[in-house]
């Protein structure tokens, strides 16, 4: 065994990265969790409450409509981007000179700001002006965002689905373009049909990619505020008010600094909770 | 199992091919015959893998027609020519076991559960896969993989032929060795038809009873391992084939013999006319230093322990001879004398006389 230099002098270099982190994650954080176990009635004065915001907030009917929504959300928006995103990346072409073309076309919608698109759906979907509402009325459905939580809904559903179905391209494209042609050929040598070269060859060699659009999307659309915010705003009435833009509401709107930060921790701890679970099990699969 | 016949066979990548350069296989008529095993060597690009693509489908040929037993099949798909291929890197299917990974072929085609099990055991046994059956097959090291891809060729009863493609390219050194008497092993058991497709003399040489040479689309030798080293139809296979290649030096024809450098050389073939490019070609095994013959400048000599290499030059061209360990070799300059019974005339690179 070669004896290692031990240099403590190492450290200096590792301080400067330590504070930064330090000053952008863990102050605010902390600052977070001493909000979450005081009461405050005025300004500066402040009561220890230990952990009574927490219990309310679970108790809280409102928090457990704002994560049933949001669970909600997450899982249709993951059902079709992720199936539907693979499929794209297989129809896209493996070379020449349409690759290019493709890529940036796919690419274009997530290039648009988060505002942008909430805007550009709000007017898009609009049932008396916009090209989408307009039409869909016309075709004799009644449809209206503003005042329907199914039309709602479907709208807030289409409108991340139309902007982040892309990143699940990309990334899935990358993943297929990694497979040797040898494999194809193999396949076709071995007789294997459609289905078994996607089962066997596509979707195992796809696996690493998947794992992270996965979580990318989760994480993403679990923590989404914007788009939704500018299209709907949470309404009609509450119905797409998902964690974040009840959280904006409880903190700025209403001033509740304990309850919105327990709640903010809460909604840390099971973004964290689920991103680990989806990680552990997707890898696990991977080796066993 | 099967007779391949090539008729007239010439591909290009190009969609509208002109000259003959625009074509990867100029102009391929070839038979393999049933259960042989073959290899086809040549250099990197000199069209020997757009050659076994093609066998196995997955190119189509711009002209031409290949026949299994007698049977058009060029226009057929792989699956249908009951072809096994194994690649240069070992292909295998990921998230199956050993076992599954030989049973695949055999499911896509429908075939029974127990004539499955029957086979995949049968051949796991013969490529001492056996012991690792219920193993993932992404975990195992490349040796073991590309046994599984041979295995899965194997397994199949209906198969044709099984091609390999520089199946030793990812394999350890100490362990191409083994895979390749394995191999050998194999097709004395199974008496498939086999074509190995390299550019390594020596994997060439050892696995097959006939080795076919290729050089820049063209098949410029079919022979046993003994006539390709013996009687080179080319110069190219003299050069490719041996270590060091077999000199060929350029030569003048005077009065129906060869002369170089002014002095004549006793050939096993008759010079006939001048035609061409005429070259006189020898294997280094064949040249002696003597005291009289063609005069050369010894350049280096290189001992490889069994015997010394001896580098030397005259007008311009290098000559290598073979000589004993105990021979002495003279300084500077000498003379070369080449063994009339294995020194042969070459016109435009083709041996005079020969079936070209």
């Amino acid at each position: 065994m070669a004896t290692k230099t031990h240099n403590e002098r190492a450290w200096w270099f590792v301080l400067p990265v330590v504070l930064l982190v330090a000053f952008n994650a863990l102050v605010p954080l902390m600052t977070v969790v001493n909000y979450s176990v005081q009461e405050s009635f005025s300004q500066g004065v402040w009561f220890w409450s230990g952990v009574d915001w927490f219990e309310d907030t679970l108790n809280s009917s409102r928090f457990q409509a704002a994560l049933g929504r949001q669970l909600m959300f997450t899982g249709v928006i993951l059902a079709i981007e992720i199936p539907l995103g693979i499929a794209i990346a297989l129809t896209m072409p493996k070379s020449g000179p349409w690759v290019p073309v493709c890529l940036v076309l796919m690419a274009l919608p997530l290039l648009i700001p988060w505002n942008v698109v909430g805007a550009m759906w709000n007017i898009f979907a609009l049932p008396d002006i916009g090209l989408l509402g307009y039409t869909v009325n016309a075709l004799g459905i009644d449809y209206d965002y503003t005042q329907q939580p199914i039309s709602a809904w479907i709208t807030v559903i289409a409108m991340d689905v139309w902007h982040w179905t892309s990143l699940v391209v990309l990334l899935a494209y990358a993943g297929l373009a990694s497979i040797p042609d040898a494999y194809y050929q193999a396949a076709k040598i071995d007789g294997a049909g459609r289905w078994a070269v996607f089962r066997h060859i596509e979707l195992p060699k796809m696996n690493r990619v998947l794992t992270i659009a996965i979580l990318l999307r989760f994480m993403d659309s679990f923590m989404i505020y914007t788009e939704p915010f500018v299209l709907t705003g949470g309404g009609p009435g509450n119905s797409t008010t998902f964690l974040s833009i009840d959280l904006v509401k409880k903190a700025l709107g209403e001033f509740d600094l304990g309850p919105a930060a327990a709640m903010s921790l809460i909604y840390f701890l099971i973004t964290l909770l689920v991103s680990w679970l989806f990680y552990t099990l997707m890898t696990r699969q991977e080796e066993g | 199992m099967a007779t391949i016949g090539l008729k007239n066979l010439r591909h290009s990548y190009m969609p509208k091919p002109l000259a003959p350069e625009d074509y990867a296989l100029k102009e391929i008529d070839l038979e393999w015959q049933d259960g042989g095993a073959y290899a086809l060597l040549g250099p990197s690009g000199c069209g020997k893998s757009t050659l076994l693509n093609i066998i196995s489908g997955l190119v189509t040929p711009s002209e031409g027609r290949i026949e299994f037993d007698g049977h058009d099949v060029t226009a057929l798909p792989p699956d249908q020519r009951n072809i096994a291929q194994v690649f240069q890197f070992p292909v295998i299917y990921d998230t199956m076991t050993v076992y599954d990974n030989l049973a695949f072929p055999l499911r896509n085609r429908g075939v029974g559960k127990a004539e499955i099990d029957a086979r995949v055991r049968e051949i796991t046994a013969m490529l001492e896969l056996d012991d690792m059956l219920t193993r993932r097959a992404s975990g195992l090291p490349p040796d073991a993989k590309q046994k599984i891809s041979m295995g899965r060729g194997l397994v199949r009863n209906d198969v044709n032929v099984i091609m390999f493609d520089e199946p030793l390219t990812v394999i350890d050194p100490h362990l191409k060795w083994k895979l390749r008497s394995k191999l050998k092993e194999l097709h004395h058991k199974v008496r498939a038809t086999m074509i190995y497709v390299t550019h390594d003399q020596t994997e060439a040489l050892t696995f097959a009873d006939q080795v076919v040479v290729m050089d820049d689309g063209v098949i410029v030798q079919i022979g046993t391992p003994v006539d390709l080293f013996e009687r080179p139809a080319h110069t190219f296979v003299g050069h490719f084939i041996g270590s060091p290649g077999m000199n060929v030096i350029p030569c003048q024809i005077e009065n129906g013999r060869a002369v170089v450098d002014g002095v004549p050389v006793a050939t096993e073939n008759a010079p006939g006319e001048k035609s061409g490019r005429m070259e006189v070609g020898v294997r280094p095994e064949f040249v002696t230093l003597a005291a009289e013959g063609i005069p050369a400048r010894i350049i280096r000599v290189a001992d490889t322990g069994r015997h010394r290499i001896v580098e030397t030059e005259l007008s311009g061209v290098k000559v290598h001879a073979v000589i004993g360990e105990g021979a002495s070799i003279p300084e500077g300059s000498a003379h070369l004398a080449f063994d009339p019974a294995r020194t042969r005339v070459y016109a435009d690179g083709w041996l005079v006389g020969g079936s070209h």
